[in-house]
């Protein structure tokens, strides 16, 4: 079985979600994310599971959200102005800490914006979207391989901590077409919720154990602030309740950290990057290198709980650290404040719809000058 | 309290959050009634519920339990009872919940129809916020947002489920015992999506706003608005009554008491399985 196909990146998410299990899709057409409820809405019936339509996409969350709390592992993909609509749900699904996988493959906003064009304008949104302080994992993927594998990671990380996981594309990863060969049974790991040793002392909301309903024990979900048991509870309880739901996602920082290097062991300059613009980031570092200037990336493929020890590491050994994305300047944020000043932070910032070209890192590097701010801002 | 009832509460969970003189707590005791002259098992039922002061019922009911967020629970419960068609499914919405913010839910609910019992405990107001103005205040009616009164027309909660196809609907009353529990029986066998439009009472702010805050005098005054439905409901919308035939009117409309369709269409989940042994197309990815 080594043949190769040629699929696109929604493809792979689809197929990822069915490698990892996941029996229950509900979504609502959106570009350009549709591929990925088209192949399910044909897959899930052959694979025993459930595809269904709904008719928004707050309907969408709440529906998979549903799912999970009968078992299944369930998955809804959107875009942008969808993915807005979700965050009421996103949120319910974090206080009861509901396992459930949301894809955003993201396009050029605000509002109905670019829909066709790619952009990583959602970071901030898919981390703090909906109100309230909240766990969230938030990932992404660059090549079509990665998006498959991440896509199994997404559910494993969403049954393994009890909480939503938000996986961000873009709009050329989600249409692009790459070879992959399909991932065998086995070949990566699979991890679905576990169960509770003792069903009668099963305390829905105690720890990462989990149990459907209909399952022998009776219980109550809310999401209202609630206690181990789903009872509305208020004041301290409710405080304590926040900090244990957001501490297991922040504790796991590390095992979370999903993420790949290069060259950067002797690198002066960083390259700090995620999703499809690590793409062009490698294509720079292999350019530079050749030239003798010591390049290296770090391709971040977990971008929260944002791992502060990755930058850490690298701010203490370069120079400077610069962040491609195609945005305004947001995980630019998040890598500034973990570097803590112990070297320059520059961003690289595209919004036209296009994506960011090797060369214009390269020029962003070659640039030179010290910061002024937390971060300077180079234009696309 | 009767053992029966005492079974199905979580008593630890009472006094519950509704106002004395509330209708609520009428609706609850012939759900419960209804659940257990089924004989259907606590495991097996979940009961769903939005925001709202319907939205606490599930509180105090000991089901497989979910308090959702605000207009959404048929959207929960219908990811749910597709991935679990075992359980039974009862959701339990209040008007703004139901009409309002959940009403593209519900119509899509009641086209979609899918083997779930929907109770709307329609109070023609928001409680739990302080008496606002609902898609379903009488014309005319008070509330906190229409003090001069409504000058919207009310949902009529019936017809729109008729409208959007739902294959079982009636509308009760809370001081109707025995046909609340005759309607939500009858709803809960049903095999497809079934809507009960319970019209209750609210003397705390629809009836402090629209002289009737005594809660005899807020029953009485759905007895003045409700009349018994004799007969079939009339295609041109118009109701049978016992004195003869009667019309609703927007401003002083009487609303019509009973089953107003009980038909067996397709189910959803039964569709969705029939679908899934019938296809003929061929799986892609990993296994081909």
């Amino acid at each position: 079985m080594t043949l190769q196909h040629l699929i696109q990146g929604n493809e792979a998410a689809a197929h990822g979600a069915l490698y990892a299990g996941c029996t229950f899709f509900a979504g609502y057409p959106i570009t350009p994310s549709s591929e990925i409820m088209e192949i399910l809405a044909k897959e899930m019936p052959l694979h025993g599971g459930v595809f269904l339509q709904m008719e928004d996409e707050i309907a969408s969350i709440s529906s998979i959200i549903g799912a999970s709390w009968g078992g299944a592992k369930s998955l809804t993909a959107t875009s942008g102005p969808g993915f807005s609509l979700m965050q009421e749900g996103i949120g319910y699904a974090a206080i009861t800490e509901t396992p459930c996988v949301i894809i955003n493959c993201q396009r050029w906003g605000p509002s109905t914006g670019q829909p066709t064009k790619a952009a990583q304008g959602d970071v901030m949104q898919a981390i703090w979207g909906t109100h309230g302080d909240h766990p969230v994992i938030v990932l992404t993927a660059s090549t079509v391989r990665d998006t498959f594998e991440m896509t199994v990671r997404s559910f494993n990380f969403a049954e393994r901590y009890r909480t939503p996981v938000i996986l961000l594309l873009d709009e050329v990863l989600a249409h692009m077409r790459e070879n992959i060969r399909w991932p065998q049974p086995g070949e990566i790991e699979v991890i679905t919720r576990r169960a509770p040793e003792d069903v009668r002392q099963f305390h829905p909301f105690a720890d990462e154990t989990f149990l459907p309903f209909g399952a022998g024990k009776r219980f109550h979900v809310t999401g209202l602030a609630h206690n181990a048991d789903g009872f509305a509870v208020e004041g301290a309880p409710a405080g304590r309740e926040l900090r244990r739901i957001v501490g297991r996602v922040q504790d796991a920082v590390k095992e979370l950290a999903v993420y790949d290097t290069l060259r950067l062991d002797d690198a002066e300059i960083a390259i700090v990057s995620y999703g499809i613009t690590s793409r062009a980031a490698l294509s720079t570092v292999n350019e530079l290198r050749a030239d003798g200037t010591k390049v290296g990336l770090l391709n971040l493929k977990t971008l929260w709980p944002f791992p502060d020890h990755l930058i850490a590491d690298i701010a203490g050994r370069v120079d400077l650290i610069l962040v491609p994305e195609l945005n305004l300047g947001q995980l630019v944020r998040e890598v500034a404040r973990a570097a803590r000043g112990r070297c320059a932070v520059r961003h690289l910032g595209r919004v036209d719809g296009s994506l960011i070209a090797p060369q214009q890192i390269s020029a962003a590097i070659l640039a030179g000058s010290a910061p002024e701010t937390a971060f300077e801002e180079v234009e696309g | 309290m009767s053992d029966t009832y005492r079974k199905y509460l979580r008593l630890d969970r009472l006094p519950h959050v509704w106002c004395a003189g509330c209708g609520n707590g009428m609706i609850v005791k012939a759900l419960i009634e209804s659940i257990a002259s089924l004989g259907l098992t606590q495991d097996e039922v979940v009961v769903i519920s939005g925001i709202g002061c319907a939205g606490r019922t599930p509180f105090v009911l000991d089901f497989n339990t979910m308090h959702t967020t605000h207009g959404r629970a048929l959207a929960f419960a219908t990811g749910l009872k597709l991935a679990r068609p075992d359980l039974k499914i009862i959701v339990v919405m209040g008007d703004g919940d139901a009409a309002a913010i959940g009403g593209n839910h519900f119509i899509h609910a009641c086209r979609r129809n899918l083997d779930l019992t929907a109770l709307i405990f329609n109070n023609g107001i928001y409680g739990l916020t302080g008496g606002q103005l609902a898609p379903t205040t009488p014309y005319g009616k008070r509330s906190t947002t229409s003090l001069d009164g409504s000058i919207e027309p009310a949902f009529d909660l019936v017809k729109l489920a008729l409208g959007a196809g739902a294959a079982f609907v009636a509308r009760t009353t809370s001081f109707d015992h025995l046909e609340m529990v005759s309607f939500f029986k009858r709803a809960i066998q049903h095999r497809g999506f079934a809507v009960v439009d319970v019209l209750t009472s609210c003397p705390t702010y629809f009836g402090r706003l629209n002289d009737v805050s005594d809660p005899y005098d807020m029953v009485h005054y759905l007895r003045t608005i409700t009349v018994p439905l004799n007969g079939t409901y009339q295609a041109d919308g118009g109701i049978a009554c016992p004195g003869g035939r009667c019309e609703e009117q927007p401003a002083v409309g009487l609303m019509a008491t009973g089953v107003f369709h009980d038909q067996a269409r397709p189910e959803y989940g039964a569709l969705y399985a029939m679908h899934s042994h019938t296809i003929v197309t061929k799986p892609s990815g990993p296994r081909s």
